[in-house]
């Protein structure tokens, strides 16, 4: 079952005892994958990424130190190496080139070769980032490039190709309104598509938008949102938005031209992990402390299109991107929920008229 | 015409009122006659014009009398209905539809899907190792710390004391306006395992933070009904010093199981059965009833008990992981006032779509039945001695 269902999961969730989860929407079914078979709870998913070659491999970073790779098509954990150096959890993964690039909570800031050429685990690079790392972010466009930012540890746009100084280092705002210093605590970064812009969601209930290429060091732009630290950020796919969720599972979007709210989603009761949004379907996944995944409909009209309680008691911890191979499975579930909007995207077209008369399938929960 | 026959051959006594409205009616109905609605009239409806409500009668009186009048013909007409219907049933005989099934609280509960599968092996997992898998592997022994919050009135304080007594191993210490933040690294340091605090309003006793502590999670109740022991009718003696059982109540989600294993955590694994005492939680819609009996079998299937120490009723607000911190802590859950939040999030089931208060009249009774089911096996267990021993 796990060979047949790895393609067609939709989402994947990393879970505090350190189980897989591929959730396939269409079918209401999650998948448990261990690497050990037994779930423990030292090997937390603290981290997940993308690997190499699209999307058929996941690199988990578990909260011992170690990187395991995932094969979605196989539907097993292929390897995994130590990742050792610093104290923390993993805040970052990201791969570029057949290297890895981590990043723990102390601040120690790694590039590990590709496991199969050299056999030694000295990393190729090694960067003192500061202490007290919340995130660490690679630029999709440019994979040299990563941003780090944390408690009191300001945005550092690095590139790993260049020198050991960062790119970008960012500049805390001005003195508040009694002329005390703003503290700095860069929960969430994200760098925004076709331009050099980053945006950071902070544990004071700010979102700040940052422009290395302007000479401006301070942000450009700040919204705030809410009374709770927000905990997690995701890109809406159109790019002038972002979602963020805080410690009370409040989801809100806010748009990055003007600094307004937009909207709030409802449901979430615990803390926000996770949020990822489809890359080009108005659809956003949210895990959190409550154990449950979410799937919302962002636009039109805003609700909560699908819940999974998969009934393991775990802390979801990331959502990576989803398929997009799967493109139709998407459209079928938009098209079997009950709306009655047309369905405006223009995915195969043959499949649509087929879709339309499917039923929802019944939930079943492994 | 038939109709007029029929009312002035009525009773006699209202006669005159009536007659004089049914010829009020009748002259309406005659003005009205093209407008109604079938050719025939019928007998029984006053031939009002179409709309007409009895409330629009201003004069009270009549108003009264054809709302008498109404009600009685109603009666009426669902007597003959429902003996009709039984008519039909038993000519029908065995080819009778079934009977239809009333609707109670029982029918018409949302199923919850986050109601915990005692085979499931990840929540089981996830039990093993949270932070209360000490307490439940013998290796640590709760020392409960009890607060309130600064400068509490006579209640709180008693409550407290009462707490004390109740919960082995326990100890009260004043505030003094201390943060508990500031708190909590102390008692950790002096081996305390869970921190209490009472929360005060205007004199009263309303909320409850209980804070796991090492690392643990932290829920915040609202507390309400709060009954101090003199205030109890026919209570037994005071609590004495034996270790006391614990029952838990309908905790049957995941949030239930958490919030279940927070409360069993507070008491040390041993109870003293000797001491026949027994310390209650009950989950019911959400609301967590606090009951402290003692109890005794006058015989296999009956058994008596005393209502001791304090009671109170909680509602969990928000249960938090990490020691309190209600600023930048997270939250495993929180109660939200939305439409969101219609099912049971403890365990047991909530109607949904009306709010029904949560009944605590017959909890007595309930606890009876509960005591016999879940004693009458421990039987075997107490000694004859103590079991019949008068306190």
């Amino acid at each position: 079952m796990a060979a047949a269902a790895a393609p067609w999961n939709h989402v994947w969730v990393g879970t505090d005892t350190g189980i897989l989860k591929g959730v396939n929407l269409q079918r209401k079914q999650a998948a448990n994958f261990t690497a050990s078979g037994q779930p423990r709870r030292e090997e937390a998913v603290s981290a997940l990424c993308w690997g190499a070659d699209g999307e058929t491999q996941i690199l988990v970073g578990c909260a011992d130190g170690t990187v395991k790779h995932f094969s979605t098509e196989e539907g097993r954990f292929q390897g995994q190496r130590q990742c050792p150096g610093g104290e923390g959890t993993f805040r970052g993964l990201a791969q570029v080139d057949g290297t890895l690039i981590t990043c723990v909570d102390s601040g120690i800031l790694r590039v590990w070769p590709d496991q199969d050429k050299e056999a030694s685990s000295d990393p190729l690079l090694e960067l003192r980032v500061g202490p007290g790392v919340c995130r660490m972010r690679q630029d999709p466009a440019r994979p040299h490039i990563v941003a780090t930012g944390g408690k009191e540890n300001a945005l550092k746009v690095w590139d790993l190709q260049g020198s050991e100084e960062p790119l970008f280092r960012a500049k805390n705002v001005r003195n508040d309104w009694l002329d005390l210093r703003v503290p700095i605590w860069d929960q969430d970064i994200q760098f925004l598509p076709e331009s050099q812009k980053l945006v950071t969601c902070t544990g004071y209930h700010q979102v700040r938008v940052y422009d290395p290429a302007s000479p401006q060091r301070r942000p450009v732009l700040e919204a705030t949102y809410g009374e709770y630290p927000l905990t997690a950020m995701t890109l809406t796919p159109e790019g002038n938005s972002v979602i963020v969720g805080n410690t009370h599972g409040q989801l809100a979007e806010i748009d990055l031209r003007q600094g307004r709210l937009l909207g709030c989603l409802k449901g979430l009761a615990g803390s926000v992990r996770g949020l990822q949004c489809h890359p080009s379907k108005p659809l956003l996944a949210s895990c959190g402390l409550d154990r449950i995944l979410r799937i919302h409909r962002i636009r039109n009209p805003r609700g909560l299109e699908h819940k999974d309680e998969p009934q393991e008691p775990q802390e979801p911890s990331k959502v990576p991107s989803e398929d997009t191979e799967t493109d139709e499975l998407w459209a079928s579930l938009e098209a079997a929920a009950k709306r009655k909007l047309p369905d405006w995207e223009q995915t195969q077209g043959t499949l649509q008229a087929r879709q339309r008369k499917k039923k929802r399938p019944g939930s079943t929960s492994s | 015409m038939a109709k007029a026959g029929d009312k002035s051959g009525g009773s006699g006594k209202k006669g005159l009122k009536r007659k004089a409205a049914t010829e009020e009616a009748q002259e309406a109905a005659v003005g009205e006659d093209g407008t109604t609605e079938s050719g025939v009239q019928p007998p029984k409806t006053a031939a009002f014009p179409p709309g007409f409500s009895i409330s629009e009668i201003k004069n009270k009186q009549r108003r009264h009398l054809m709302f008498t009048r109404w009600k009685q013909q109603q009666r009426k007409e669902k007597l003959a209905a429902k003996k009709k219907l039984k008519k039909e049933r038993e000519a029908l005989g065995d080819k009778a539809p079934p009977k239809p099934v009333p609707k109670t609280i029982d029918n018409q509960r949302v199923y919850d899907e986050t109601i915990v599968d005692p085979n499931d092996e990840e929540v089981a997992y996830d039990e093993a190792t949270d932070e209360f898998a000490s307490y439940f592997n013998r290796q640590t022994s709760p020392k409960i710390l009890i607060t309130t919050s600064d400068r509490p009135h006579g209640r709180t304080v008693r409550l407290c004391e009462q707490l004390c007594t109740v919960i082995p191993n326990s100890h009260v210490y004043y505030r003094r306006g201390l943060a508990l933040k500031k708190i909590i690294p102390q008692c950790i340091s002096r081996d305390f395992t869970d921190l209490i605090v009472i929360n005060e309003d205007r004199k009263i006793p309303n909320g409850l933070i209980l804070s796991h502590l090492p690392s643990g999670p932290t829920a915040h109740f609202k507390m309400s009904s709060v009954r101090l022991r003199k205030e109890i009718k026919r209570r037994g003696k005071d609590p004495t010093e034996h270790i006391p059982e614990i029952i838990l109540n309908n905790f049957t989600t995941r949030l239930g199981h958490s919030i279940g294993r927070m409360f069993a955590s507070l008491f040390p694994h041993n109870p003293q059965f000797i001491g026949r005492q027994v310390a209650t939680f009950h989950n019911q819609r959400d609301y967590i009833f606090f009951r402290f009996h003692r109890y005794i079998f006058k015989s296999e299937k009956k058994v008596g008990i005393q209502e001791l120490g304090p009671r109170f009723t909680l509602k969990l607000r928000s249960l938090q992981k990490g020691t309190f911190d209600s600023k930048y802590g997270e939250y495993e859950w929180v109660h939200k006032v939305c439409a969101y939040s219609m099912k049971s999030q403890l365990g047991n089931f909530k109607k949904d779509g009306m709010r029904i208060k949560p009944c605590t009249l017959s909890f007595e009774y309930l606890y009876l039945k509960l005591c016999l089911c879940i004693y009458s096996h421990e039987l075997k267990l107490i000694s004859d001695t103590a079991f019949w021993s008068r306190d």
